[in-house]
This record gives structure tokens, C-alpha cells and sequence, in this order.
């Protein structure tokens, strides 16, 4: 297997669904962060087969972490501080997604409106769903 | 400063006390004549709705208000490509209270936002449109004289008619309430009303195709119009177009006190020969617009009279 160091300070996110590493990495804007990021795709998993992860170096209060609970709720999110895991952060379903989802509806005020944040609110814990804050139509996951 | 942008913004308390200010105007005109003096009311109708944009005027020009607006995009600076953000922010300083209605669904809620008086959502696209809800819950009050333990038929295109959804959503806060549902099966309650919304409150309703069967045990009799465009082919339509015309010979079959409403505009739907019948009260219920749309300026204005 492959290995990489440990981390200093940060999170390693783990349990990610084998081949979606990538589009985490770019909701969680890890490409505008100047830290240290490591993807391993594809990674043996007992639980699951093949997973992936994603290991990041910075200080833990630089990222938002509750869009994860809205990508995928399985993520294990450890938060480490001196090269040891200090938490397991349990994720829960974001109560609004700010810009990181686009409302499809042509009808709704936000497909026109100039820089109009693309809201969704979760609307329905139990079946997950989440709907535009605007005109209330439901995000459809793609899966 | 509050908004509306839904019928359920309200409580059941507040929408209870909205429907009593609205009775108590219609008893009392002359009480409410000067209400609003000096305060203007903006009409921003960025697409054309007649009705309701006179019966906003009106009622703010009862209240001794005035009133200054737009009729359609073309004539304000939307077509200039302004947003409503900007627009409002504008309109804010030239009136104390604002009627939006939009073809684009949200621009209201866009508009309260960034607005520094109360914004009434007068229609957003296929979305909301509070005041007609108002409308009908303020017409089933007066000439029923409650909300509650009613069953009420709704007829014809309940899969993209927003009142009947609306109203829905606005009568399962009452207790005992249950729906019969009449429509082509092409044009059943969407899947998020039934499972969502009436299954998941527990609110009795049933399916049913012909009015006919349907008319003999309701309370109120909720009309709307079934487009032939609609249909997925003509020989349904050919089929089923006359189970959805209310005429004289099915209001025989209906309750002594059942009322017919309508959202109107009527089209064929409802027989003109039905128009005397005392139960058929939808021109009532366009002046019951007029009160409720005068409580609901005086309310979001914080006016006391």
C-alpha cells in the first residue's frame, strides 16, 4: 500500500466512496487552500472494498466541514493536533447549503437574478431532502 | 417589518385575526376610509395579471391610500436588464408597501431582502400566490362561518393548479378537515402533495375521476379548469371534458349549502346557468379579495384603526 506520512495538524477524511475524492476535493475548495493535500484513491477498505481519502494539512478551523454531511454522511472526519487523531467528528446534515449546489429549475429567480446565492435548505431530515430557498424546488442527487 | 411570500407565513392565530380585520372592513367601509392616507402602495407587475393588480389598487385606494406601479417587464427597467434587488431598493423610496408579482419564481422573496418596506408576493411563476389563499380561506370563513370539520372537493387540474395546492397546504392546519380529490388521472395532486403533504399529516382524501360521484357529501366545491393541452391525447379528452363542467343538473346532486368557489378567470368549466345559483359564490369571493388584500396592507403596515 501506498504510504504517506502522517499530518502535524489537520483532518484525514476517510471511508470516502472509492472515485469521488475528487469532486470533495473541489466542494470543500481545497484547491484555493495553500496547505499540504494528499488523495489516495482507490485505497483497500475492509468496510467497503475500495475507498477513498483525502489527508489534509492546516489549522482545523480553516475548513467548513458540514457540506460533507450533505456529500456523503459516511465520511469518517478525523481531527488531528500533534500527529494524533483528537476527534472523530460525526457529520450531520447541513440545515443550508450556500453555493456549492445549483437550483435547476429555468423558472427560478436565482437562474437570472446577478449574483444571487444558490441556496438550499433542508427541508426533510428522515428522506434528506433539500430544496431551493427561492423557489423551493428539490435538488435531485444524481447517484 | 414583515413580508408575505406564503399563505403559511402567517400562524393559524395571526391568519385568524388577518380574517376577522377583513370581516370587519367589509361591516364597516367608512371606518377604514382614511386608514392609509398619505401612504402609497407600488404595483411591480413584471407580467400582466389584470385581476389581481385592480384588486390590490382598489383596496389600497379604499383605505384612502394611493397607489403607483407597473403593469408588465416591458414598462419598467427589468427590460433595461435592472434586477430585483436594485429594483427594490428604488421602489423602497418612493412607497410604504409593495405588491410584486413575478414570473420567475423567488423574485419576491429576492425582493423582501433587500426592501425597506413589507413586500406581498402577488405571484412568483407556477410557485405562490398568497393573496388568492387569503381570498379563499376569508370567502370559505364568511359564508361558512369556519375553517374546520369541512369536506372540501377539489376539481379539475390539481396537478399544476398552485391555488389548489396552496389551499391545501393552508387547510390541513384546521381539525377534521378532508379533501376529495377530482381530476383525469393526467392531472392528479403531485406525488409531493400526496405523500408530503396530505399523507404525512394524516388528512382523509380520496382519488376520484368524475364529479358526479364525487359532489353529493361535500361542503365546498373548489373549481378549476381543465386545458385541453393538458391532455396526453385528444380521445381522453374527448372522454373526460364534461365530468369537469359543473352545470345545473350535478348541482342538483350537490348539498343545499354547498358552496362553489373559483380562482377565475372561468372559462367553460362552470355553466353560466350555475352563475344565479345562490350556492355559487366566485364573484363573492373576488370581493372577499378586496377586504382581505385591505386587512393584509393595514396588518403589514402596522395601521390600527
Amino acid at each position: 500500500m501506498l504510504n504517506i506520512s502522517g499530518i502535524q495538524e489537520g483532518f484525514v477524511l476517510d471511508h470516502i466512496k472509492a472515485g469521488t475524492s475528487l469532486s470533495i476535493y473541489h466542494y470543500l475548495k481545497l484547491d484555493k487552500l495553500d496547505c499540504c493535500v494528499a488523495i489516495i484513491k482507490n485505497a483497500k477498505s475492509q468496510k467497503m472494498g475500495k475507498k477513498d481519502m483525502i489527508k489534509v494539512e492546516c489549522p482545523i478551523d480553516k475548513l467548513d466541514l458540514d457540506i460533507l454531511g450533505f456529500i456523503d454522511h459516511n465520511i469518517t472526519v478525523n481531527i488531528i493536533k500533534g500527529n494524533q487523531i483528537v476527534e472523530k467528528r460525526s457529520l450531520r446534515l447541513p440545515k443550508e447549503i450556500k453555493n456549492v449546489i445549483r437550483c435547476k429549475n429555468p423558472r427560478c429567480i436565482s437562474s437570472i437574478e446577478q449574483e444571487l446565492d444558490q441556496i438550499f435548505v433542508l427541508t426533510d431530515e428522515k428522506k434528506e431532502v433539500y430544496r431551493c430557498k427561492y423557489c423551493e424546488e428539490k435538488y435531485e442527487r444524481k447517484n | 417589518m414583515r413580508h408575505l411570500m406564503s399563505p403559511l407565513d402567517l400562524s393559524v392565530e395571526e391568519l385568524d385575526k388577518l380574517l376577522t380585520l377583513a370581516n370587519d372592513i367589509e361591516k364597516n367601509p367608512g371606518k377604514y376610509a382614511h386608514a392609509c392616507e398619505g401612504k402609497k402602495l407600488a404595483t411591480c407587475f413584471y407580467e400582466p395579471s389584470t385581476r389581481t393588480r385592480l384588486s390590490f389598487e382598489s383596496a389600497m385606494i379604499n383605505l384612502g391610500g394611493s397607489v403607483i406601479g407597473f403593469s408588465s417587464a416591458d414598462s419598467s427597467s427589468a427590460a433595461k436588464g435592472e434586477s430585483v434587488s436594485d429594483t427594490i431598493r428604488v421602489i423602497s423610496c418612493f412607497a410604504d408597501i409593495c405588491a410584486m408579482r413575478h414570473p420567475k419564481e423567488g423574485a419576491p422573496l429576492v425582493a423582501s431582502q433587500h426592501s425597506s418596506i413589507p413586500v406581498i408576493n402577488a405571484g412568483d411563476g407556477g410557485h405562490q400566490h398568497p393573496t388568492q389563499t387569503l381570498t379563499d380561506l376569508l370567502t370559505i370563513r364568511s359564508l361558512k362561518g369556519r375553517l374546520d370539520h369541512l369536506k372540501i372537493g377539489l376539481c379539475g387540474d390539481l396537478k399544476f393548479g398552485r391555488t389548489v395546492h396552496s389551499l391545501i397546504n393552508a387547510l390541513i392546519r384546521y381539525p377534521g378537515i378532508e379533501f376529495v380529490l377530482i381530476s383525469p388521472n393526467e392531472l392528479r395532486v403531485p406525488e409531493y402533495i400526496r405523500e408530503d403533504v396530505l399523507i404525512a399529516n394524516h388528512i382523509p382524501f380520496v382519488e376520484v375521476e368524475r364529479l358526479e360521484d364525487a359532489i353529493p357529501d361535500l361542503d365546498i366545491l373548489y373549481m378549476t379548469r381543465v386545458q385541453k393541452e393538458r391532455f396526453f391525447n385528444e380521445e381522453d379528452y374527448i372522454r373526460m371534458k364534461d365530468f369537469y363542467i359543473l352545470d345545473k343538473a350535478k348541482m342538483e346532486l350537490a348539498k343545499k349549502d354547498m358552496l362553489v368557489l373559483h380562482p377565475l378567470p372561468r372559462v367553460n368549466e362552470i355553466s353560466v346557468e350555475v352563475d344565479n345559483d345562490p350556492r355559487a359564490v366566485y364573484f363573492k369571493q373576488v370581493q372577499y379579495g378586496v377586504y382581505v388584500r385591505m386587512a393584509l396592507i393595514l396588518t403589514l403596515l402596522e395601521i390600527e384603526v
